[in-house]
């Protein structure tokens, strides 16, 4: 069993942890609502041959979806080492 | 028990062969039956072959996989490596509505329905974020264990099995829908009663290894149902565009689509975002847009039968790999799903229309006869079809694909298969998450917390099969189509939920009075929007001198009760006394992967 963090090292570890999670949280955000409802606008711009707002509602977005998760697996386990409180 | 699995290191050892020689099998039998029907033998048999076949093999899985054991029967032992996991939380997760109907809806909708890739997708981030590894960590049997630990007792708990039920129900009614109309089609049986053999189908898997047979079923059935679903998506991309990978190609059938629009009259456009019936920009559509993907993403991380998909990784680590590795294998059907509703409609708009209606091939009058799902009627009397006068159900446009398109039956054969598949693993992991919840919250922890081991596996087995019983009656009576069925799922759950779960594990000063009054408030809320504008509309007109609030439709429900549920969680919160010193030392536990659970009551 790893050893129990004191308040202080406590606090600061959910201060890594909430920062991951925000910065996510704020990116998906942006691929969930802000780049999809602009569909209008991105439709006129080519990529790939497809018009760019309907690309990114069909494959764009959800191609950042697994990155973040990815992301997001990756570097908890980081910050989890880093105070030792990852699993034996 | 001597059976594969409860020998334990070979079974988990040899992981990667068993499930590679098993895809290696279905797809020779796959061969085996396209050489067989060149050879002329019945697309009927083909069908029946598909059909029995792959349920005879989830069966099989279902009856090895059968365990007396506790933690086996409700978190598989917490043994599943997080790849495996994550097909199977892949087969869980896509149902009828991801398999069936989603495409069909992306070829009647256009882009307004791509809210549904958006939705069925990024709600895997907030689970990885937020949830999953805090309730890995919690380490308990069910969704509603957690709440009735956070917020001490079981008011807590009991509205957690409300809410889940309410949800689990309606989404496993919409997937006997879809076991039924496939079963009926392939099996040529009247609906009615396919829906009771679909049945026997799902209880086989689940009624004898609860998580355990579930799991490993649904592995199964993640590798039967991607293969069903890209292949005949990848051959029509070979054969329009000579490159197998659809995802790239189908760019340009979104713009020969676009020519065949403007020769055939259409004047909503396939690609344009945010269009009404007459094809203009409208801000009814744009809203419901955002707030349908809003309740799809935060229903996916409140659904109980997903989240408890991640209790049985190993650890918290490979909970978190988990997740990662569902939303991969979940992708792959999604982004691929834009692609098979483009080449159907090419394929419709190119082939089927302007046909003489009285050349039409063999698939049209064999899916006339599933229950009005595909009509053709010759409204000018000219005896060539029109577009106006070919009328299809999004529920059937991906299991017809593969006949409209002129593929060999045994394309169909596999794709009916696959939504088999689909539709079966997903009723499956629901029927789990409805009986234990009954079973272990409300039978276990409320009623009879002294029960043997042996009696709580067979109260847990009995409500299975009544759960069951029910869904498939109530599926009889087609109560609606089964995206929105799926999608009203999904708006309750988010509603009545995520609020108390996310809010239990990142705000410690969530009390339980608070969390009871906001999942009250939130379900309450989109449960009434729901059922009135469903059921009653009248009287909610006469209620609110409008059909809807800010034309939102009723799928999209939890965008009323989601904001409810935050804030009178936190203003009830704020004015009831803090949680003890144990509480926040619990959640502080929950917090940090290693260590052990704080000690709570």
């Amino acid at each position: 069993m790893a050893p129990k963090l004191d308040t202080a090292q406590m606090h600061k570890y959910w201060t890594k942890t909430s920062a991951l999670m925000w910065t996510i949280f704020a990116l998906w955000i942006f691929f969930s609502f802000v780049a999809p409802l602009f569909a209008v606008q991105l439709n006129s711009i080519r990529f790939l041959g497809f018009p760019l707002g309907f690309y990114m509602a069909a494959q764009g977005s959800l191609i950042a979806f697994v990155v973040l998760c990815v992301w997001n697996a990756i570097a908890q386990n980081k910050i989890d080492e880093e105070f030792g409180v990852q699993e034996d | 028990m001597a059976d594969s699995k409860a020998a334990g290191g070979g079974f988990y050892g040899n992981l990667g062969k068993i499930y590679g020689g098993y895809a290696g099998g279905f797809i020779v039998f796959t061969l085996i039956l396209a050489v067989l029907e060149q050879m002329g033998v019945p697309n009927k048999v083909i069908g029946y072959c598909f059909v029995i076949l792959t349920i005879g093999v989830y069966a099989y899985i279902g009856i090895l996989s059968r365990t007396m054991d506790l933690s086996e029967y409700y978190v598989a032992g917490r043994k599943v490596p997080a790849l495996y996991n994550g097909m199977a939380t892949g087969a869980d997760w896509m149902s009828a509505a991801s398999f069936i109907s989603m495409a069909g809806g992306i070829y009647l909708g256009g882009f307004n329905a791509l809210g549904y890739v958006l939705g069925w997708t990024g709600g895997y981030v907030l689970v990885g974020i937020l949830l999953a590894p805090y309730l890995r960590k919690f380490g308990q049997f069910t969704v509603p264990d957690f709440l009735g630990t956070r917020y001490e007792g079981n008011g807590a708990r009991l509205c957690g099995v409300v809410v889940l039920f309410c949800a689990s129900f309606t989404y496993i009614v919409a997937q006997c829908f879809g076991i039924g109309i496939i079963t009926s089609r392939f099996l040529g049986i009247p609906f009615e009663v396919a829906i009771f053999v679909g049945l026997l189908g799902i209880l086989v898997c689940s009624m004898l290894g609860g998580m355990r047979a579930v799991t490993w079923t649904q592995v199964a059935q993640y590798i039967i149902l991607i293969i069903s679903y890209l292949v005949p998506v990848v051959w029509l991309s070979t054969k329009l565009y000579g490159i197998p990978i659809p995802e790239l190609t189908y760019g340009q059938a979104l713009d020969q689509i676009a020519a065949l629009e403007t020769k055939l009259g259409v004047v909503k456009h396939y690609v344009d975002a945010f269009t009404d019936a007459k094809g203009q920009f409208s801000w009814t559509e744009f809203n419901n847009f955002w707030a349908l993907v809003l309740c799809l993403m935060i229903g996916t991380a409140s659904l109980p039968h997903i989240l408890m998909r991640y209790f049985t990784t190993p650890s918290v680590r490979e909970a978190r790999t988990s997740v990662a590795w569902s939303i991969f294998f979940i992708f792959l059907l999604y982004f691929t799903a834009p692609a098979y509703a483009s080449f159907a409609k090419l394929e419709v708009y190119q082939n089927v229309i302007g046909q003489p209606i009285a050349s039409l091939p063999a698939w049209v009058q064999n899916w006339s006869q599933v229950g009005g799902l595909l009509t053709i009627k010759d409204g000018n009397s000219d005896g060539i079809l029109q577009l106006s006068e070919f009328i299809i159900n999004q529920d059937i446009i991906v299991l017809s694909m593969p006949e409209i398109a002129g593929l060999p039956y045994v394309v169909s054969g596999l794709v009916a298969a696959g939504g088999l598949a689909a539709a079966l693993s997903t009723a499956d992991g629901l029927l789990l998450a409805i009986a234990n919840a009954l079973s272990h919250d409300v039978y276990y922890k409320m009623i009879d917390p002294k029960a043997s081991t042996a009696r709580r596996l067979i109260v847990a087995r009995g409500l299975l099969v009544g759960v069951a019983i029910i869904a498939a009656a109530v599926a009889g009576t087609r109560p609606s189509g089964i995206i929105q069925m799926v999608a009203w799922a999904f708006s309750l759950a988010a509603a009545g939920l995520f609020a108390p779960l996310v809010l239990g594990i990142w705000w410690k000063r969530t009390t339980k009075i608070g969390a009871i009054s906001g999942m009250i408030a939130g379900f309450g809320i989109c449960l009434f929007y729901l059922v009135m504008t469903r059921y009653w509309p009248a009287d909610f007109k006469a209620m609110f001198g409008t059909d809807l609030w800010w034309g939102i439709r009723n799928i999209s429900s939890a965008v009323f009760g989601l904001p409810a549920a935050f804030i009178v969680t936190y203003v009830v919160s704020l004015m009831t006394p803090a949680p003890s010193k144990e509480m926040q030392n619990f959640v502080d536990s929950i917090r940090t992967p290693g260590g052990a659970v704080a000690a709570h009551n």
